[in-house]
This record gives structure tokens, C-alpha cells and sequence, in this order.
């Protein structure tokens, strides 16, 4: 049985409607699970329906449901179409579910055409014309992967695909040279090998609480010096009075949290008591203020992004401030009517000059955190998903395979596994050849009799 | 007389397979070899058999190919290798006498139907006006014409044998190398490129301390290679085990400036799965010793091989070497270790059938074409002399019906694929980890996978169709019985067999899926089980064992199978093939790969490009309709 792919068939981005399009021999099958209806009439071609999490049973949810039965459809294939909410959440979700299900991957780039082309579905010109397409999407994928899979993430892979390597030439090695100098228990060394791996590939997959963020919001936390504008940025981004302002530096003493909704994900914005540690007296309003200040830090290290602001209108920017810098930063100075910092800006974060309260600069505010978003969310400006939800697939079939190779009772059985594992892995970081794994083993054993 | 459908030069191990199955398909055929006496001569290790080329011997087997009996006869020692293992990965490996493996090859050869032994030295081969083959002129100046020629020249091509400092042209020890072939094939324009072997000193066994050696037995019953064989008669012995010592690796150190890998002597490239001694110890500096084991050439031949230690370092040398080995303190040697350097032609210069792209109607097969071993070499032997003999048989080349397995059909099948698509380095050997398919791909249903396609072609005699008949008819029964033989939970209870209670019914061969029901207690529900034939009951058991994997495979061989059905044309430009970049379409070049699926193989060859040659050979396609 030839597998089953699916891919998000509408165009990426933020939309009123998405549409996904499973198309294969099991793609009823996924429409049962994922209804939780397995009596569905197939031949009934459009319904309503919820669609179910496979794992926790949550709604993901509520889709037009479309079906193709063979050879009657786009690829001649069965396929199911669901057309659901265009927000990257709920895309998320459909697609974590359909990595699960049996026989089901990510259709690679051009696939579906190439389907439709060997079951006739499709004249020349038509595959033509679509095949340009996928080019010109395969290079802007090629890009994008690359720049997405910066240094750090490559070499993360890289390091995995080297350590899968070693394990599989080491079974193929007590396969392959029973007679030789390979002592049998090495096989059993490779357990324990084999299970570090896949818990590192676990934690990564679990990593940056993407599920969470999911879940519960992104969270944004303001940060900056008394009187900058914190309170108002919030009311500006909430568009409604939240947090108390007044001209009164020092007026927000607590952490105040505001629930929007950035680029279709759910996000939470604090407020923060102002940076002015040196100033604090001991009083008792400045007691109150210093817990104000603790939480804000606390907060500044829970949060997922950090808008770091700054008062054009004082000369230099605030050191306290500036000492909260990370990677998931964007400085903000306000009151840019009034801005007269003339320090060029050396910090590798997006700086965006904007005055609460006129409004101007907030678009550009807004449309920088939706990067980041984006970016922390695995999705990219140009195509929600494609490439990092490609990635998390792969890595989810090599974290299945090697689970089952840890269990495996025949040494053959645990290397079929591992070369599973090792071809899902190597659709990111590049194939690993036979000649690969006869390296290690000619390097690591002393082979020939 | 001197006219033949197909010519096979060489008596190796192809030479043998290929003038053999060239026969069997109704071709008259000649053996042409320098002395008909070496025909069948096992020149390095006396062992066929073995990880993967223990599969290659099954499969020669199943397609009625010779080396499977032969051994059957020539057997002195047989075992079961990784037998503790899954039937995936068990391969049959045997130590033959070499004098009885010959003397069987010969027999069988001598009068084989349709098959003439020639004995003369080969110089030149004649060309139409084509450039096709045409014939082949003798050492004595006469000709002898053909449709079709199988070369197999072994290490013979150019070979020049290494020992110290010294160097002796020569394609075994006290035999001519080939150097007119050479110059023909040189003169064709082939990518000719060198590799080197080796092989170790020959040992007088009766000068041998066994008393102090550890003894390695046989397995009892020997269990034979071929299907055709019922038994074993061939009386079996024990090979023993010794080691290195500190001194033997501090005696090749002081010497290593004499030995020719490490002096610069030679330059072809040797095999790293089987390193000299020399190598060895250089290495894999911290091993205290290196096992050898010593295998008796014969049951009334004293000489022993001793397997590890091949070696290339002179004469005064290895027996300083050879002093510091236990057991072998006063051994006699009959001859001398040797380092052999040979050309080969860069195998991706061959189409699928092993024809030659250059020649047409010319065919390689064994070492020549960069591998190693007598398996690897009968394996294409059989291959390349079953499509001569198609050709030769057909009405024109260009209509002769080619006989191709792939990778998900044989061993033989990812050997030829290998090589046309990726050529080598080093002297090729075939490994189970070279197969995608392994868990299909076994020693034990060579047959099942095979026979059937050599009845089709015609390759498989009457003794073994009818031994195949009754075999395939046994099993379908006892597979059917397997599916018909049906229980629902309820009734398994009453046999102490749990399953989950779901109410349906499970057949006898779902339940042995289960990793905890075995045949005992399906014999219990169903006695009617026991009455199966042993050979029967085993397949069903492995298909049983491995049934999950192979349907995770078979998705495989679908996908794998559809790329190879897209054929490219073997005129394609590349230059006209739009967005490839010049590094892969120079690979593309220098392979031309004859399917999409062997264009993807090639390393280095992206997705994007086989997207590229898919939307270039489609369109032209399309053109070509047109028009």
C-alpha cells in the first residue's frame, strides 16, 4: 500500500478558511479517527464535523469535510479535503494528529502532482505548469530551510543523523561479520544508546513549549523604565484600558495581564512595575514598588518575548532595560515625537521607534511581533508550516521507529527499525548511504579474515 | 566449427557460471581458457558462502546456476552463519577441497549440453562494422566468430603480483597475465582503473601444532546449498582457531618500509573489509592480537590457509612472522603470501544486462568489473551469460528481451545495480546491509523468489522444475491451510491460547503472528498442522515472524518499483534537461542511468534534479507522440 500524504492545499498565511487536502489509500481511515465516527457514509461527498485531537480528544475543529473516493478525485487517490478556521493553531493541531495516524507523512514537494500525473489524472501541459510552480516553491523552500535551519538547529540534526549512523553501522556490523572480531553483545550495548537518542529527540520535539503556547499564550512581557510607556503600549495594543496610567512614573505596581490575539495565535501581554532598582528607598511605598520590580524580572524570564522599552524623550536608554536583551527581544522607543537618542543602535534585535500616543509606528510594532511569533511557532512569514512541520514529521517517524528499535528482540529487526529511523532523519540533513555505515564499521572493527 | 552463438573467455567462477547458463538457454556456447585444468580453481580462500554471498549462492541456485552443487560435492565443512540470528541474516557458508570443487566443476562442465571447452589464450577480440563483437582471435593467430562474448578475465588484466620489493607480472602465481585483452579493451576507450588483493601464505599442515589450537566444528547435519542436493556425503572436518602475538605486530612494524602498501609500491586501492596484516596492525594499533583461522584446503591435501593474515611483505619477513604465531612456530610454507594489482573497468560503463554501453553484444562479469569474491563473480557470471545467450538468440540486438531482477527481487539484483549506478573503489563485496529489503531478500526462499522468473526465461532444467513444483504446490497448500484454519477467542481458550476477546475470528497464521504462540500450541488446536512438511512449516513461521515488516516493505517496493518503470532514454542529453546544476549532471553523464529510480541512486543526485529529468523525459515523450 502506497503511503498517504496530506498538505495544507490553500495558501499559507493567515485566512478566513484553510484547506487540507490527505489524499492516499488510508485517507478514510484518518477522516474516521479524526471524526470519531468510523459508520461515516463515505459516499455522502460534503458534511459538517468535528474533528478530534487524536491524543488528548480535544476538539481541533469544526470543518467542512469533502470527500473523493477514487479514482474520482484530483490524484486519483481517495482524498479528503477539510476546509477548517485558516489559523495556524488549529492547522497545527490537524497536522500533529495526521503525523500520528498509520501509513500517513507530509507530501513532498510536487507530490500530489506527480500522483495525479501516474494515475492519469492530469494532460502534460497541466503537470507542467504546476511543476514550474513546485520549482519555484522547492528553491523559496530550499532558502527558507536553510535560513531557518540556522547554525545552531543544523548542527542539533547533523549531530543525531552522526550518532544514528554509528549505531546502525554497529548492528550491521554484528550482522554482517559474525565471524569476525565483533563481539556479540555489542548489540546490546546499542540499547541504552538508542533510548539516549530518543530522548533527546523527545525533549526537542516537547521543546519551547510549543504545545503550551498552543494552549495557554504566548507570553509577552513589557519591560522598561518608569514612566516609559508601558501601560499605555498595552492599552494601545489592547486597544483598551486595562492597566491604570497616569503621568505619575511608577503607577503600575503590579504585573497586569492583558489576553489578545497576535497573528491567529493566543497571546498574553503583561504590563510591568517600572526598572529603577538604585532609586528605591525603603518606605513603605517603595517596598511595594521593589515586589513590583522582583515580579517584573521574575516575569522578564518566564515570558516568551521581551518588548523592551525605552523613553525617547531621556537622552540615553536605560541600562536596566537594556541588560534584559535575548534573542526573543524587540526594543520599543516611544515617544519618537520626541525622540532624541542619537546612540546608533549595535543590539542584533529589531528596534522599532513608535509613539503610543499618537499611534504611529504600533503597525510596524505589531507586524515585528508577528514574526516572532511566527518564528517561535514554527511557521514562517512566507508559508505557515511547510518546512518546520515537514521537519517535526520526520522527526516524529524517527522518533517512532526508534522506539520500536529499542524494543526490537532480533538484531535484523532492531536495524530495519534504525534504517527507518535513519531515512526519516536523513530527509533534513541528507541521505546516509550504505557506504556511510561501511565507513564507521571498517574504522571501528577490525574486519577481515 | 569455430562459429558460436556465444564465446565466454575465462574459467573462473563467472567464466564457468556464464558459459553454463548461456548453455542452458539452447546457445552454442565455448569456454575459451588459457588450460582447461584451471576451470573451477578457487585461487584465493577454499569457502564458498558466507553473509550475503551465501544469499548470491542460493539465488545462482534457484535459477538452476552451478556453484550451489558444486559445493554440495566439494563441501568439507559446513555452517550456518549468525544462526542465533533472525533467517534474514543466517547465511550458509562451507570450506570446500579445492581439488574435489575443481574436479566437480570440471565434470559437469565436460559435458554440459550445448557447451565446447577451448583451451587457447585469448588476444584480441574483432569488431563489426558497427563496432559490435564479432569474434575472437586465438593466441595461435585463429579465429573463432560469435554473436555475443562474455569476458571474465579475473585479476588477470594487467595483473602484477607484489611481494617485498619484488614484482611479477602475472594473473595468479606461475600464471600469464592478460595484457593483449587489456590493450583491446584500452584501445575500446574503457575506464580502466586498478585495484589490489591479497592473499596469504600457504601452510603445510602436517608442520602445524594443532594440539594447541582451539578447534571450530561444522555443523551437524551439514545443511547443503542447493535444493537439488538431499545430503551431504562428503566426510566433514574442523577448522582451528589461532592468534597474533605482540611479537608477530612488533616484527611487521620494524618492517613495514618492505611492504608495498606502505612503501608507495602500490597504488590500487584494496578492500578495507579485508585489510592486510600489515594494515591490521598499523590500524588498529591497540589490539593485543588478530585472530586467524586455519582451513584445510583438502580432505587428502595437507595444505592449510591461513584466513587473516594475507600479506605482502617479502619472503624472509613472513617467515620470521609466521615463527611468532602459535601452532605455527615450525610450520612449512608452500607458498608465499602476495599483494596482486589488477585493472578493472569502471563497471557504470555497463547497461543492466552487464553489456557493455561501448560494444554491443561484448559483456563483462566478475572481477573486472571491480568486485571481489567467487560468489559475487558466479552471480554475474550467470547474469551476464543468460542475456548473451538472448541476445545471440534474438533477431537483432536491439529486439533481444534482457533479463534484469532489481533489488527488491535478489541480491544479484542490488550487486549489478551497485555497481552499473555507482561504480566502486575498492574491490566490491556484497553485505546484507547493501539491501534495502533484507527481510525479503533471504537465503532460505531463494527459490520462491527466483525459479518461477527462470522458468519463464528459460534457464531452469527439468530436475529442478519438477523439484520446484512440488515444493511451491506444498507450500500454497500449507499457506492456505494456514488461512483457512479459523477460531474465535472462546474456542482458543480451551487450548490455553489467549488472545484479546474481541469475538472475531483469527486464522492460524494471525495467531502465529503473535510473538508468544508458536506452532506447539497450534499443533494442539489444530492437529492437522503436524502433518506439514518441515520445509513447509519453516517459511510459514519466518513469513509469520516477519509479516509486519513485510507489508511495511512491499509499500516500499511499490514506490521503489514505479521510479524504476520510468525508463530514461539511453540517448538523453543532459545538457537539455533544464535546472540541473553541472555537478549533477556530470554524475548523470558519467552513469547515464537506464531508470529514474537508478538516477535517484546515484550519489550526489538531488530531488530537485530527479524532479527535473521526470518533467524532461515526460515531455518528450509527449513530443515524440506528437509528432
Amino acid at each position: 500500500m502506497s503511503d498517504t500524504i496530506y498538505a495544507l492545499s490553500s495558501a499559507p498565511g493567515r485566512a478566513g478558511v484553510a484547506v487540507v487536502r490527505v489524499s492516499g489509500p488510508a485517507a478514510f481511515d484518518s477522516l474516521k479517527l479524526l471524526i470519531n465516527n468510523d459508520k461515516i457514509d463515505i459516499r455522502r461527498p460534503v458534511f459538517l464535523a468535528s474533528l478530534y485531537d487524536l491524543n488528548d480528544h480535544s476538539l481541533i475543529d469544526k470543518a467542512l469535510v469533502l470527500t473523493f473516493q477514487g479514482p474520482h478525485s484530483f490524484t486519483g487517490d481517495d482524498v479528503v479535503e477539510y476546509h477548517l478556521h485558516g489559523s495556524p493553531a488549529v492547522l497545527a493541531a490537524l497536522f500533529s494528529s495526521l503525523s500520528q495516524m498509520q501509513y500517513h507523512r507530509m507530501a513532498l514537494p510536487g507530490e500530489y502532482t506527480r500522483r495525479a500525473f501516474e494515475n492519469g489524472k492530469m494532460d502534460l501541459t497541466e503537470a507542467e505548469a504546476i511543476a514550474d510552480l513546485i520549482d519555484a516553491e522547492t528553491q523559496a523552500q530550499k532558502q527558507q530551510a536553510l535560513s531557518q535551519m540556522g547554525g545552531a538547529l543544523r548542527d542539533l540534526y547533523e549531530s543525531w543523523a552522526q550518532e544514528l549512523t554509528k549505531i546502525l553501522a554497529y548492528a550491521e556490523a554484528v550482522i554482517d561479520f559474525p565471524d569476525e572480531d565483533v563481539p556479540d553483545d555489542e548489540i546490546l550495548k546499542l540499547r541504552p544508546q538508542i533510548n539516549d537518542l530518543l530522548d533527546s529527540i523527545t525533549d526537542h520535539l516537547n521543546d519551547n513549549r510549543r504545545g503550551e503556547r498552543l494552549r495557554d499564550g504566548i507570553r509577552i512581557v513589557v519591560l522598561g523604565a518608569p514612566n516609559a510607556g508601558k501601560s499605555s503600549l498595552v492599552n494601545a495594543l489592547a486597544q483598551r484600558d486595562v492597566a491604570i496610567v497616569s503621568d505619575m512614573a511608577g503607577t503600575t505596581r503590579d504585573v497586569i495581564d492583558v489576553h489578545l490575539n497576535i497573528a491567529g495565535y493566543p497571546v498574553i501581554v503583561s504590563d510591568t512595575a517600572g526598572l529603577r532598582p538604585e532609586d528605591l528607598g525603603s518606605d513603605a511605598q517603595d517596598r511595594i514598588e521593589s515586589e513590583g520590580i522582583r515580579r517584573a524580572i521574575q516575569k522578564a524570564e518566564d515570558a516568551d518575548i521581551r518588548l523592551l522599552m525605552f523613553d525617547g524623550e531621556s537622552g540615553d536608554l536605560d541600562s536596566h532595560t537594556l541588560n534584559l536583551i535575548n534573542m526573543e527581544s524587540i526594543a520599543v522607543i516611544n515617544k519618537c515625537d520626541l525622540f532624541h537618542v542619537k546612540q546608533d543602535w549595535t543590539h542584533e534585535i529589531p528596534r522599532v521607534a513608535l509613539s503610543v500616543k499618537t499611534g504611529k509606528g504600533v503597525e510596524k510594532l505589531l507586524t515585528e511581533l508577528e514574526k516572532l511569533i511566527q518564528g517561535l511557532m514554527g511557521v514562517s512569514r512566507e508559508s505557515p508550516s511547510l518546512t518546520r512541520q515537514r521537519h517535526r514529521a520526520q522527526l516524529q517517524q524517527a522518533q517512532a521507529y526508534l522506539e520500536k528499535a529499542g524494543e526490537a528482540g532480533q538484531p535484523e529487526l532492531m536495524a530495519e527499525e534504525l534504517r527507518l529511523a535513519i531515512r526519516a532523519l536523513g530527509q533534513i540533513t541528507g541521505r546516509v548511504d550504505v557506504e556511510d555505515l561501511l565507513d564507521v564499521i571498517f574504522r571501528d572493527f577490525c574486519i577481515g579474515k | 566449427m569455430n562459429s558460436f552463438d556465444v564465446i565466454v573467455v575465462g574459467g573462473g567462477h563467472a567464466g564457468c557460471e556464464a558459459a553454463a547458463a548461456s548453455a542452458r538457454l539452447g546457445a552454442k556456447t565455448a569456454l575459451v581458457t588459457h588450460k582447461l585444468d584451471t576451470i573451477g580453481v578457487m585461487s584465493c580462500n577454499p569457502a564458498i558462502g558466507g553473509l550475503g554471498k551465501g544469499h548470491l549462492v542460493r539465488e545462482i541456485d534457484a535459477l538452476d546456476g552451478l556453484m550451489g552443487r558444486i559445493i554440495d560435492q566439494a563441501g568439507i565443512q559446513f555452517r550456518m552463519l549468525n544462526a542465533s540470528k533472525g533467517p534474514a541474516v543466517r547465511g550458509p557458508r562451507a570450506q570446500a577441497d579445492r581439488k574435489l570443487y575443481k574436479e566437480a566443476m570440471q565434470a559437469e562442465l565436460s559435458d554440459y549440453p550445448n557447451l565446447s571447452l577451448v583451451e587457447a589464450a585469448a588476444e584480441d577480440l574483432i569488431l563489426d562494422d558497427e563496432g559490435g563483437i564479432k569474434g575472437l582471435v586465438l593466441g595461435d593467430g585463429s579465429e573463432l566468430s560469435c554473436r555475443c562474448l562474455v569476458l571474465t578475465t579475473g585479476t588477470f588484466l594487467r595483473g602484477l603480483i607484489h611481494r617485498g620489493t619484488e614484482t611479477i607480472p602475472a594473473g595468479r602465481v606461475g600464471e600469464k597475465p592478460a595484457i593483449g585483452l587489456a590493450e583491446t579493451l584500452d584501445r575500446l576507450e574503457f575506464p580502466l582503473a586498478r585495484l589490489k588483493t591479497g592473499t596469504p601464505a600457504r601452510i603445510n599442515g602436517n608442520t602445524i601444532n594443532w594440539s594447541i589450537l582451539d578447534e571450530q566444528k561444522g555443523d551437524t547435519p551439514p545443511r547443503p546449498f542447493s535444493t537439488l542436493t538431499d545430503t551431504i556425503t562428503v566426510p566433514q572436518i574442523s577448522c582451528y582457531i589461532t592468534y597474533t602475538t605482540a611479537k608477530t605486530h612488533e616484527i611487521i612494524r620494524n618492517n613495514l618500509h618492505q611492504a608495498p602498501m606502505y612503501s608507495g609500491q602500490i597504488a590500487g586501492q584494496g578492500p578495507r573489509y579485508c585489510p592486510s596484516i600489515e594494515d591490521k596492525v598499523v590500524r588498529f594499533a591497540d589490539k593485543e592480537r588478530h585472530q586467524i583461522f586455519l582451513e584445510p584446503e583438502g580432505l587428502d591435501d595437507p595444505t592449510v590457509y591461513p584466513n587473516g593474515i594475507s600479506n605482502a611483505l617479502p619472503i624472509d619477513v613472513q617467515a620470521e612472522m609466521l615463527k611468532s604465531i602459535p601452532g605455527l612456530e615450525n610450520a612449512d610454507v608452500k607458498e608465499w603470501a602476495y599483494a596482486i594489482e589488477y585493472d578493472f573497468v569502471d563497471p557504470r560503463s555497463l547497461k543492466a544486462t552487464l553489456e557493455t554501453k561501448k560494444v554491443p553484444g561484448l559483456f563483462l562479469a566478475g572481477q573486472i568489473n571491480g568486485t571481489t569474491g567467487y560468489e559475487e563473480a558466479g552471480a554475474q557470471g550467470l547474469m551476464a551469460g543468460l542475456n548473451a545467450a538472448l541476445q545471440a538468440g534474438s533477431v537483432s540486438r536491439e529486439s533481444a528481451r534482457p533479463f534484469v531482477l532489481d533489488r527488491a527481487d535478489a541480491y544479484i539484483g542490488v550487486l549489478i545495480d551497485d555497481l552499473i549506478s555507482r561504480g566502486t573503489n575498492e574491490p566490491y563485496r556484497m553485505f546484507t546491509s547493501r539491501a534495502e529489503y533484507r527481510l525479503r531478500l533471504r537465503a532460505d526462499n531463494a527459490d520462491q523468489r527466483l525459479t518461477d522468473k527462470g522458468l519463464v526465461v528459460g534457464c531452469v532444467g527439468t530436475k529442478r522444475e519438477t523439484a520446484w513444483g512440488r515444493k511451491k504446490k506444498a507450500l500454497m497448500e500449507g499457506k492456505a491451510l494456514m488461512d483457512r484454519l479459523q477460531a474465535t477467542p472462546n474456542e482458543l481458550e480451551g487450548y490455553s491460547v489467549a488472545v484479546n476477546k474481541d469475538g472475531r475470528r483469527r486464522s492460524a497464521f494471525d495467531l502465529l503472528r503473535y510473538p508468544d504462540i508458536g506452532w506447539a500450541s497450534l499443533s494442539q488446536v489444530w492437529p492437522e498442522l503436524s502433518t506439514l512438511a518441515p520445509e513447509v512449516r519453516e517459511q510459514i513461521e519466518i513469513e509469520a515472524s516477519y509479516a509486519g515488516y513485510m507489508e511495511r516493505q512491499e509499500a516500499d517496493i511499490l514506490a521503489f518499483r514505479k521510479d524504476e518503470a520510468l525508463e530514461l532514454p539511453a540517448s538523453l542529453d543532459y545538457t537539455q534537461v533544464g535546472s540541473l546544476s553541472n555537478e549533477v549532471r556530470q554524475k548523470l553523464e558519467a552513469v547515464r542511468p537506464a531508470t529514474l529510480g537508478a538516477a535517484a541512486r546515484i550519489p550526489g543526485v538531488t530531488p530537485a534534479a530527479v524532479t527535473a529529468l521526470l518533467r524532461h523525459v515526460k515531455r518528450r515523450a509527449a513530443e515524440t507522440n506528437a509528432a
